[in-house]
């Protein structure tokens, strides 16, 4: 083991599917590497609730409701270098493509007007989050420092990135490596 | 006359009557474009093969090679405003590559791969551009509209129909149809058309074809369009 302090990595996903963190674990043998590197603070591999201090967080989603703007920013506030990884945090992706569409004929279409539906009715249990009326990337809610594009980025291109962050180099995708899909 | 012009230091030959970007193209220097396609003439709007000479911001589609001309192009600096160009294309319509069928196939993107555009840095726009599918055999997704005019000068210069052009000025520009009802179902357009294989994005396409080739295994999913469009015209 190296007495190099390690860096710290959040990771979270906002209105996304998951399927950028299925990909960052697609590393697969470099997930040893990255842990003699880093260690993970708030992450969905640590169930640690609130990011602290931390040097890298990785951002998978966009901002469809209000907890994803709390998450955000309490990402932002904490990391000293904020990446948007995967096209709905880029442009706001699937999600956003309700953008064209009323938010109260969206619900009423999914919960009240739907065939075959049991009980009618919009969720309004106070836990759940507010949705915003449209879906934002990221970056038109905090500063973003980095974009990993792609639906989601390729193993090898998230680790081309962090490689390259971690390692001081500019972070840079070859051609083979970017992808809007 | 034929004459000799500079190009990022390095002297490319030209023949009377050739643009700078043909002579650069045929003298096997790329420059990015768009709205440019060797069929036709120079449209000019795109502005992505922007070049300084002398100084200056040019088209160079449209502006003709001059004897001793001394011209940038490939700098961080005319890179960066073509990057620019491209985000602000991106912005403005809905451009979500992981749901087109274009996606790999497209030159918006292929540009924005070559000038490692990784985010679209403004705020979106999210315009509101309902698709058109009245056509049996073609489907008009106007979200992906760059307004190339390509379209439209295919229809109206090659196939002698004009069903296309655009209409209204500014942000509120956009493509229509040329039928009473605004429908492409009810013109006389026809997927052999000149104009139906013609559109850079993914706004013209053929139904019933989708993702015949996968995606990943695209023109552009292989090679940048630099290399592609220098060996297509060659």
């Amino acid at each position: 083991m190296s007495d190099k302090p390690k860096l710290r990595v959040a990771t979270t996903s906002l209105a996304g599917c998951f399927g950028c963190h299925m990909s960052f674990l697609d590393i697969d043998e470099h997930l040893f590497e990255l842990a003699q590197l880093v260690e993970f603070d708030r992450s969905p591999l640590t169930d640690i609730k609130h990011c602290g201090p931390c040097d890298i967080g990785l951002i998978e989603g966009g901002v469809c409701n209000a907890e994803n703007v709390h998450v955000l920013r309490e990402f932002r506030r904490n990391c000293k270098t904020l990446v948007a990884v995967g096209a709905c945090a880029i442009n706001g992706g699937l999600p956003a493509q309700r953008n064209h569409l009323d938010l109260g004929a969206c619900l009423q279409e999914v919960y009240l007007s739907r065939d075959g539906i049991a009980n009618p009715g919009v969720p309004d249990d106070p836990e759940l989050p507010l949705l915003l009326d449209k879906v934002h990337p990221i970056h038109e809610v905090v500063r973003v420092d980095y974009f990993i594009p792609g639906c989601p980025p390729s193993g090898e291109a998230i680790w081309k990135f962090l490689s390259d962050l971690i390692a001081g180099r500019t972070p840079r995708l070859p051609h083979s490596m970017l992808h809007f899909d | 006359m034929n004459g000799r012009f500079m190009l990022d230091g390095q002297p490319v030959m030209f023949e009377e009557g050739q643009t700078i970007l043909q002579a650069a193209k045929a003298a096997g220097h790329y420059i990015p474009s768009l709205c440019w396609h060797p069929d036709f003439p120079p449209h000019g709007s795109c502005k992505l093969c922007i070049v300084k000479v002398g100084g200056r911001h040019v088209s160079s589609c449209a502006l003709q090679a001059k004897d001793g001309m001394e011209i940038e192009s490939n700098t961080p600096e005319i890179n960066g405003e073509r990057r620019a160009l491209l985000q602000m294309l991106f912005v403005e319509g809905n451009h979500f590559c992981p749901s087109c069928e274009k996606s790999g196939n497209c030159e918006l993107q292929a540009q924005a791969y070559e000038l490692e555009m990784t985010s679209a840095r403004f705020n979106y726009f999210f315009p509101v551009r309902p698709v058109d599918a009245s056509h049996p055999d073609i489907l008009l997704d106007f979200n992906r509209c760059i307004f190339c005019e390509l379209c439209v000068r295919a229809s109206r210069d090659i196939d002698g129909k004009s069903i296309f052009a655009l209409t209204n000025r500014g942000i509120h520009k956009h493509l229509v149809v040329n039928a009473e009802s605004g429908r492409l179902g009810d013109t006389d357009f026809s997927a052999l058309d000149r104009a139906a294989s013609i559109c850079p994005v993914g706004v013209i396409l053929p139904k019933r074809v989708g993702f015949a080739v996968p995606i990943g295994e695209r023109i552009y999913d292989e090679k940048p369009i630099s290399l592609v469009s220098m060996e297509k015209e060659r």
